[in-house]
């Protein structure tokens, strides 16, 4: 019946756009995790990004203007985190925690004046033939701009992270900040630019709801995706390729819960809201039950200061 | 023949806060030379080279390398100068392969990583250098003796001429050692100049041109090793002549206290690391396990101790068998654990020196304690009797642990294991980074312990160590022990063997 | 002469109350600035700015603290916030990072008008019944934090995203209670259950102003200052935070501490939640909390996880808590603020603490002789 099967299809293409968040929010902290630093202000981090990508949105009619401005809002706040966690070597845990407070906050406060307001906003973009392929059409290529970039972003930064010389580096410092650092690598300045470049990345992810996914501004728009994208994280064992993996299938839970919602079915909308938060709780546990059996590790220094005259 | 010295070190001193590690040390190595770096444990000799590779910059003095006046701001410039170290904890990623250890932050590599390329130019370099190495090997597989001559490797890549090794042999087997000896003596041929940094007399004596010996931080003088002998040396080195043998008490071994029996214990990396084992320790008796480090030594300390679970085996204390994770019943049958690493294991850095010293004391019950109220006061009482008994030096019993000096630390351990009376002590690696005066204690208070009837398994990897304390003396290697000799020095070539591999019995 | 900024050896007694201090100083003084920047983009004249900056400051610091009306409220907010960070510092003190209280807040508030509604409902007399439901909403936080309990007991799981997932989750089971079967049929379609009887309210003072709910929460803060300081869970769960493997080596079971800490942490939060169903709210309510169970993690932390300083934090927030409410009502500024404070003090405390390590040293060219 052809019910069911555009049931299937059209959950299929809103899971994509359903994991495109997370995706960034992933990809960009796996940058930052790579270097060491570790990165729980997530929900911070793109809210800030979805209220100024919002903003430029609304005050030039420039998409890219929203992009840049959202990622520029994202380094800043990157840039917060690097100086209290690799400057000032404080608990990277509590830092995490005040940047989600700070991001949470002052989006909230820069945004009050933008509820209910409509700006220009990401269409889909159909793209020539390929979306013309049944169903893999409608599921992969009927979708936005930035859900294509983050198409690319996945195998550029597989490709970066262990076929290139700055890879290399890149996974030394997190590995071994020592080593490193003997090398003549700059540790400090690997961490900094990480933390800033994951940040702004992860601002992307936020700045697609507002400018996308939900086309609008609403306070705490996030609604917890980005602790969600901390879970997904460790699920992806800092890969690439397991994130996307990760992130939609989480989007997939989200959309199913939507679409069975708007077909009637009778299941509390309250518990299909806990679904995502449910399976992110299941996916840490069995991740750290397979982490205990296979020992297969965060880069080693993650959330641990490096200090070059403590070492010895 | 008067030649510019290849490298100098004028009048170097380095502070830290609390302590004048380097005070106005001088230097000189010339081309070609093995020049050793002497001292005791916490004399300055890292520091001194600390600075020499650009970890740290001195406070005061200058370097020069022929004749000119050089500034080193990080390892990567040293490595500019052609000065390169290898240190005692191996700077290695263990994750890589070698040849991403050897690539890792060399810009001319450009963009993409040649593996190929890089991978065959180092094969040919461990080749000219009697340093065999295979570039695709993961780092973390490697035994000891391969990661150090990786570590060498990586600085022959780059071209360095003046090495710095830091204790190298502290994890080599005598055999490796002999190896490590000939690889120096290659590249010392070669042009290249050599500061091998040691606290081990024999070896100076054996390798090294020259020797400089620091105490205290301060400078103490340099000789030609040809000039100058063991005795003048330690009197350098300590600043008094040191009685380096003194009687072992005789005790008649009494009635077995430890009973090891066909023990397997698997390792972190999931391998058996002690195999099959079975040993026994009577009251009295110090039993002494001689053995290169990584051969189940700590697997086995764990397993006795409850630390670890064992596979197979069983652990018998006085003849009952012990829960293989019920630490709590060891403490309470009165089973002391001193480990290797105090800092990481046995101690709380934040807490306090009272708190530190109690902290088995709700299964000890040393204090007597209820669960409601733990008796603070007398804890406090206790512990300032024993800072003075076991001349633990601190400003007072309310600082945190973290700032005790490691043979303080070591004390305040001892005192806390020992204060119980055990009847069982397992001692791994007791005198570790400690200087003479503190080791000369550690020593004194276990064999006191023997005396009083306690039973004593000490694993340590000097064998001077092990004789001096242990009534037999067993070696272990890949977790199972090839045989036992008797405490005398005259076994040490036969030691060595068993250390690598050899059962007692096949050596001829 | 010489400067030098040198790591200390030891940080000095009085910098554990200085620092907190400062921070929350510094952290209203950037604030001034952000609002400062938000009235300007609102009004646009700085001098107007100015003046309601002040004006905001002047009303969000004094009103809670200065007249009886602002004092009770500031009294009642403190109560949770007390609550969760006295349940929060029992965890914390084994650097568990207890994310969750939040979540237990709301799941003792479930269980408390579960009984006071549903379960006990025919119990008449007052004292059984507030006890009865106190006991209920402590075991239900504690149930809540038993699930990342095991987990990280057993499975090594970290702690801080679990406890938080089950936050929402335990705001939706609410939602979908309050909504749907707990529903009050004569509420006017407003989201809440019916109203608590009499006997499940907690007594008043100073004419209803006032619930006595305050005085526990200040038994409690006692009873743990003294188990901290005295008993042998005190001193034990002490070097778990400081070295567990140094725990393990002396005997104390990990697994054993680790779930007691997050269950009585849950069940503290638990009874938080539940003490404020009693007290004050009588009746369960969507998003009854403003966040308490997130606030409450800065109060303990400013607090240096001490009960009875938890005490004067809380009483600080719950001013603050107020204060912020009245410039929502008269300035039309955001809830969001709030977290922009906390995220400020966060930073401050974490700089601050950062700073206190060093030292400015101004030296002759004498050298530290060694000891």
């Amino acid at each position: 019946m052809n019910n069911i099967e555009s049931f299937i299809l059209s959950t299929l293409s809103a899971t994509v756009r359903a994991g495109t968040p997370l995706l960034f929010a992933v990809l960009g902290t796996i940058f930052t995790e790579r270097s060491g630093v570790m990165n729980l202000g997530l929900e911070g981090f793109m809210l800030i990004g979805a209220i100024g990508g919002f903003v430029a949105s609304y005050q030039t009619s420039s998409l890219l203007a929203a992009i840049l401005v959202a990622m520029l809002a994202g380094a800043i706040l990157g840039l917060v985190h690097a100086f209290f966690t690799v400057t000032l070597r404080v608990n990277q845990i509590v830092s995490g925690l005040a940047i989600t407070m700070l991001g949470t906050g002052l989006s909230g406060l820069w945004g009050k004046d933008y509820i209910g307001v409509i700006a220009k906003r990401f269409e889909p973009i159909k793209i020539p033939v390929l979306s013309e392929i049944p169903y893999i059409g409608q599921i992969l290529f009927s979708h936005d701009l930035l859900v294509y970039i983050s198409f690319i972003l996945v195998p550029l930064m597989w490709l970066f992270i262990y076929k290139t010389r700055p890879g290399l580096t890149l996974r030394a410092v997190g590995e071994s900040p020592d080593a490193a650092d003997a090398k003549g690598i700059n540790v400090f300045a690997v961490r900094y630019f990480y933390t800033i470049l994951g940040g702004s990345i992860t601002a992307i992810g936020g700045a697609y709801l507002s400018l996308a996914y939900n086309s609008m501004w609403i306070e705490n728009m996030t609604a917890g995706r980005g602790w969600i994208a901390i879970a997904l994280v460790l699920f992806a064992t800092w890969d690439p390729a397991k994130a996307l993996i990760g992130a939609y299938l989480f989007g997939g839970i989200t959309a199913l819960g939507l679409r069975l919602q708007a077909v009637g079915a009778h299941i509390s909308p309250d518990f299909l809201k806990m679904l995502p938060y449910l399976l992110t709780i299941a996916v840490l546990f069995f991740t750290s039950t397979d982490t205990l059996k296979r020992k297969v590790g965060a880069p080693a220094s993650l959330g641990v200061p490096y200090s070059r005259e403590e070492r010895t | 023949m008067a030649e510019l010295p290849v490298l100098e070190m004028r009048n170097i001193t380095k502070a830290f806060p609390g302590i004048l590690a380097n005070d106005s040390i001088s230097l000189d190595l010339r081309k070609g030379e093995v020049h050793a770096l002497l001292g005791e444990n916490g004399a300055g000799k890292t520091t001194l080279m600390n600075i020499l590779f650009g970890i740290y910059k001195p406070d005061k003095g200058d370097i020069l390398m022929e004749g000119q006046r050089i500034s080193i701001s990080s390892p990567h410039n040293a490595l500019k100068y052609g000065i390169g170290m290898v240190q005692q904890h191996f700077t290695v990623v263990p994750s890589f392969t070698v040849a991403e250890n050897v690539v890792l932050g060399l810009k001319e590599m450009g963009f993409f990583v040649k593996t190929k390329t890089v991978e065959s130019s180092i094969k040919k370099l461990g080749e000219s250098y009697d340093l065999p190495v295979n570039p695709r090997a993961r780092v973390w597989t490697l035994s000891v003796g391969e990661k150090q001559r990786i570590e060498i490797l990586k600085l022959l890549y780059t071209g360095a001429k003046i090495i710095i090794l830091d204790e190298p042999t502290a994890v080599l087997t005598p055999q490796e050692t002999e190896v490590l000896f000939k690889a120096i003596r290659k590249l010392v041929s070669e042009g290249s100049s050599v500061i091998f940094i040691s606290h081990k007399l024999d070896e100076v004596l054996q390798i090294s041109d020259r020797v400089t010996v620091l105490r205290g931080g301060r400078f103490v003088g340099t000789e030609e090793i040809g000039s100058i002998d063991r005795r003048s040396l330690v009197r350098m080195m300590v600043g008094r002549d040191v009685l380096l043998d003194f009687d072992k008490p005789k005790t008649e071994p009494g009635k077995i206290v430890l009973e090891v029996e066909k023990l397997t214990v698997k390792n972190d990396k999931n391998l058996e690391a002690v195999r099959d084992l079975s040993l026994n320790i009577r009251s009295g008796e110090i039993l002494g396990i001689a053995g290169v480090a990584g051969n189940g030594q700590r697997e086995l300390a764990e397993a006795i101790y409850g630390l670890r679970k064992p596979i197979r085996g069983t652990v018998r204390l006085n003849d009952k068998k012990l829960g293989s994770s019920d630490i709590a019943q060891r403490i309470e049958e009165g089973v002391a654990f001193i480990p290797q690493d105090r800092r990481a294991l046995a101690t709380c850095p934040s807490l306090s020196i009272t708190e530190n010293m109690f902290m088995k004391n709700a299964h000890s019950n040393y204090i007597p304690q209820s669960p409601f109220n733990v008796n603070i006061r007398a804890m406090q009482k206790a512990t300032e009797e024993l800072v003075r008994s076991y001349s633990i030096s601190t400003p007072s019993t309310k600082t945190p642990s973290r700032f005790l000096s490691g043979g303080n630390l070591q004390k305040l351990v001892l005192a806390r294991e020992l204060s119980t009376k055990p009847c069982l002590i397992i001692a791994e690696h007791p005198t570790r980074g400690l200087d003479i005066g503190a080791m000369e204690f550690v020593y004194r208070t276990l064999l006191a312990h023997k005396e009083r009837g306690a039973a004593v398994l000490l694993l340590a990897g000097e064998l001077y160590e092990i004789f001096r304390l242990s009534d037999r003396v067993a070696v272990i290697y890949e977790g199972e022990i090839m045989g036992y000799t008797p405490p005398d020095p005259k076994f040490t070539e036969e030691i060595g063997f068993m250390m690598a591999g050899s059962r007692q019995g096949e050596i001829a | 002469m010489r400067m030098k900024i040198e790591k200390r050896l030891t940080v000095p007694k009085y910098s554990s109350i200085l620092v907190p201090i400062l921070s929350v100083a510094v952290a209203l003084f950037l604030m001034g600035i952000i609002l400062l920047i938000f009235f300007f983009g609102r009004e646009g004249n700085l001098s107007i700015a100015f003046r309601e900056t002040l004006e905001a400051y002047k009303e969000m610091l004094t009103w809670p603290f200065a007249n009886k009306y602002g004092i009770f409220s500031t009294l009642m907010r403190m109560v949770p916030l007390a609550f969760v960070g006295l349940g929060l510092s029992f965890a914390y003190r084994m650097k568990i990072w207890n994310i969750g209280g939040e979540g237990q807040l709301y799941m003792g508030a479930l269980a408390a008008t579960w009984g006071a509604l549903y379960l006990f409902k025919d119990v008449t007399s007052p004292v059984l019944m507030i006890l009865l439901i106190s006991i209920l909403g402590a075991a239900a936080g504690g149930i809540w934090a038993l699930i990342p309990a095991l987990m990280k007991a057993f499975a090594k799981t970290d702690e801080i995203v679990v406890t938080l997932m089950l936050n929402y989750v335990a705001i939706f089971w609410v939602d979908y209670l309050v909504y749907g079967p707990w529903k009050d049929p004569k509420g006017y379609g407003f989201p809440g259950t019916a109203p608590f009887p009499d006997q499940a309210r907690l007594a008043t003072l100073f004419n209803g102003e006032f619930h006595i709910g305050f005085f526990i929460a200040v038994a409690l803060a006692i009873l743990l200052y003294y188990v901290y300081k005295r008993t042998r869970w005190g001193m034990n769960s002490k070097i778990v935070g400081d070295n567990a493997q140094a725990a393990r080596y002396s005997g104390i079971s990990i697994i054993k501490y680790t779930i007691i800490a997050l269950v009585v942490s849950g069940a503290i939060a638990g009874l938080g939640g539940a003490v404020q169903m009693m007290g004050i709210q009588h009746r369960l309510q969507h998003g009854f909390s403003p966040g308490y169970g997130y606030t409450a993690i800065i109060v303990a932390w400013l607090a240096k996880l001490n009960p009875i300083a938890i005490l004067l934090v809380a009483f600080l927030f719950g001013g603050l808590l107020v204060g912020n409410d009245q410039l929502q009502m008269f300035y039309k500024l955001p809830m969001a603020l709030i977290s922009v404070f906390q995220g400020l003090v966060l930073f401050s405390l974490l700089g601050g603490e950062a700073i206190a390590r060093y030292r400015l040293r101004v030296s002759r060219e004498e050298a530290v002789t060694n000891e």
